[in-house]
């Protein structure tokens, strides 16, 4: 934002966009990043502005309006309890979503404290510390999810912390990596030379030139939270009711599939999708935009 | 190559080691341990003591570790709380039935893979387009999600295939075959499609690249086919990263294995962990987990060889 844009009229210095300013441009000019902040953005306000404008019963049970068709039950009719499900939708996206993002800057602020000490410490410590995240990275996450979860009364709390604990490893894997090729140039001898401190390094000079990777990876990991609390909550490992989530609206509609109840199964499942989409499609952006070895790579 | 595979069997024991260390720690330092957690709200002092006396688990918590341990190598997970019978036995028959889904789901996905090759050869067409939306379309949808809705489509709207369980007839032969098929194919479709669904935009992007290499041009100027020019060489080489995928992705498809299979109530591995889990059945929660560390360990040795055995670079030293 900071470029002149006047016409220069000599004896004046136009300075050039700098890097980042260069990566936010390619960023947007990317048709992906519209759509996925658009996508994200919509399904913001149909959450938390959507309950404003929109009244209807989402809490108290009313048995005789209980499984109605879109029409009769609203405009997306009402569940084994007579809630309008239009509303659950709406309150069931926000605890989804809070969770989810919450546990995405977690997980990739933890990560990345770890990549970034592992890659500086280098050497011994380096050793211990990734093959710490090799054991981790082994594990299939759910069943690494579920044997914490199981353990616990989940709250939305705990979920954020649960979920970064489990998912942390290959963000801090990516740092690592990026700070140890950073680590080699020739301006972290030049800071080092001037006698920074070890922390200064870390944080005024690696940090924010690995702050590419970081961006990148924090984007899919909201991604990957989101399928995270909906997968739980599915398992009934998740966020106890009455406050409604996605997974587990999906996991109560189970059982009336052989009643054809669709309008109970696809809702949930299309948001969870549509939010999934938008992270990887800003997160495809970002990757193009901030590092182009990342597209595609992340696990 | 012998001493290739015997030297990443090495080095995949501190790793087995970590799991169960890792495993067993998450379970023991919770306040409460175990026995709380067994109990849940009819805890009193008196009863956690007791289980914890008849379990061990009143020991210094690095002996009971090297107890457990020293059982595991012998094979002895323990006795279930729930079932009351060995965890081995339990494991045992249900780590083929997952095996059967996983690997299923993967020749499937490896087999229609190639379809990114194509999109590829035919960038920017509208096939490709429409492929490329599907794929990020699939590849955004949760396991557990898609299951259900291959089940409202097959098992309900078009009743053609078994939505549930492993069998339905009892008895011998071809029937009982078929009938075990049949009630695999939504399972593996399901875990096909996600996986797919991630592939093949990697092997639309690798297929990319080697179509602008050398030997392709130099294959096209010394006169070969196009169709010899795409498949034998183009193709063959895009597939190699699917291998490297395979080894990444076996994590992933334990995980999505384990929705699959609550999703269409399939007695396998993931099944059986997820009932422990619920019914805090921990001597079945942790060998699942050493058993599933050790199955992801052994696919990714697989991948690795895999990779040697296809591309002569690589060197095994």
């Amino acid at each position: 934002m900071a470029v002149s844009l006047h016409t220069p009229s000599g004896g004046e210095f136009i300075s050039d966009p700098t890097p980042g300013q260069r990566r936010w441009r390619t960023f947007w000019r990317s048709p992906l990043a519209w759509w996925g902040v658009g996508m994200f953005v919509a399904i913001l306000v149909f959450c938390f502005v959507g309950p404003l404008v929109y009244h209807s019963n989402a809490m108290t049970p009313d048995l005789r309006r209980a499984m109605l068709a879109p029409g009769p039950g609203g405009p997306l009719g009402t569940d084994d309890l007579g809630r309008s499900e239009l509303l659950r939708m709406m309150i069931g996206g926000q605890l989804s979503l809070e969770v989810a993002i919450a546990a995405g800057f977690a997980t990739t602020f933890f990560g990345a404290a770890y990549g970034l000490l592992s890659g500086f410490l280098g050497g011994l410590w380096d050793n211990i510390l990734m093959r710490i995240v090799d054991v981790l990275i082994a594990l299939p996450s759910i069943f690494l999810l579920l044997l914490v979860v199981s353990l616990f009364k989940p709250t939305p709390t705990l979920l954020v912390v649960v979920i970064a604990f489990t998912s942390w490893f290959s963000v801090a894997r990516l740092v690592r990596g990026e700070v140890l090729t950073l680590k080699r140039r020739e301006y972290i001898d030049a800071v080092r030379a001037i006698g920074a401190s070890s922390f200064r390094l870390m944080l005024r000079h690696l940090l924010p030139n690995a702050m590419g990777v970081v961006i990148v990876t924090a984007t899919f990991q909201i991604g990957y939270a989101i399928l995270s609390v909906a997968g739980l909550s599915f398992l009934g490992l998740g966020l106890p009711p009455p406050t409604p989530n996605w997974g587990q609206m999906l996991s109560s509609a189970m059982p009336y599939t052989f009643q054809n109840a669709w309008w109970l199964i696809y809702p949930p499942g299309i948001a969870i999708v549509l939010v999934e989409l938008a992270a990887n499609f800003v997160g495809d952006a970002l990757s193009e935009a901030f590092d182009p070895r990342l597209r595609e790579g992340h696990s | 190559m012998g001493r290739y595979i015997l030297r990443r069997l090495l080095q995949a024991i501190p790793v087995l080691l970590g799991i169960t260390l890792v495993s067993f720690l998450i379970v023991h330092l919770v306040p409460g341990g175990p026995a709380q957690a067994m109990l849940g709200p009819r805890a009193t002092p008196l009863r956690i003591e007791e289980i914890n006396r008849t379990l061990g688990l009143d020991k210094p918590l690095p002996v009971q570790y090297v107890i457990w341990l020293g059982q595991l190598l012998r094979g002895d997970f323990g006795t279930s709380y729930f079932y009351n019978q060995p965890v081995l036995t339990l494991i045992l028959v249900n780590t083929p039935r997952t095996l059967a889904v996983v690997g299923l789901g993967t020749i499937a996905s490896l087999l229609l893979s190639p379809i990114g090759a194509w999109q590829a050869y035919r960038r920017g067409s509208v096939g490709d387009h429409v492929i490329t939306v599907l794929s990020y379309f699939f590849y955004s949808m949760p396991f557990f999600w898609l299951g259900i809705i291959m089940i409202l489509i097959f098992g309900v709207w078009l009743p053609w295939f078994p939505s549930g369980g492993i069998t339905s007839v009892v008895g011998g032969g071809a029937a009982t075959f078929l009938d075990w098929a049949s009630h695999l194919v939504l399972p593996v479709a399901t875990i096909a499609i996600g996986t797919v669904a991630g592939w093949s935009r990697y092997v639309r992007s690798s297929m990319i690249d080697t179509l602008s290499l050398d030997f392709i041009r130099t294959g096209r100027a010394k006169g070969l086919s196009e169709t010899a020019v795409v498949l034998k060489h183009a193709l063959r080489n895009s597939l190699l990263p699917l291998i490297t995928l395979l080894g990444f992705s076996i994590p992933s498809l334990f995980s999505g294995a384990l929705f699959i299979e609550v999703v269409f109530n399939y007695p396998g591995l993931g099944l059986l962990f997820w009932d422990a889990t619920v019914q805090r059945d921990y001597p079945i929660v942790l060998g699942g987990v050493v058993v599933v560390g050790v199955l992801t360990i052994l696919g990714n040795l697989m991948a690795d060889v895999l990779y040697a055995v296809a591309d002569p670079r690589i060197r095994f030293d």
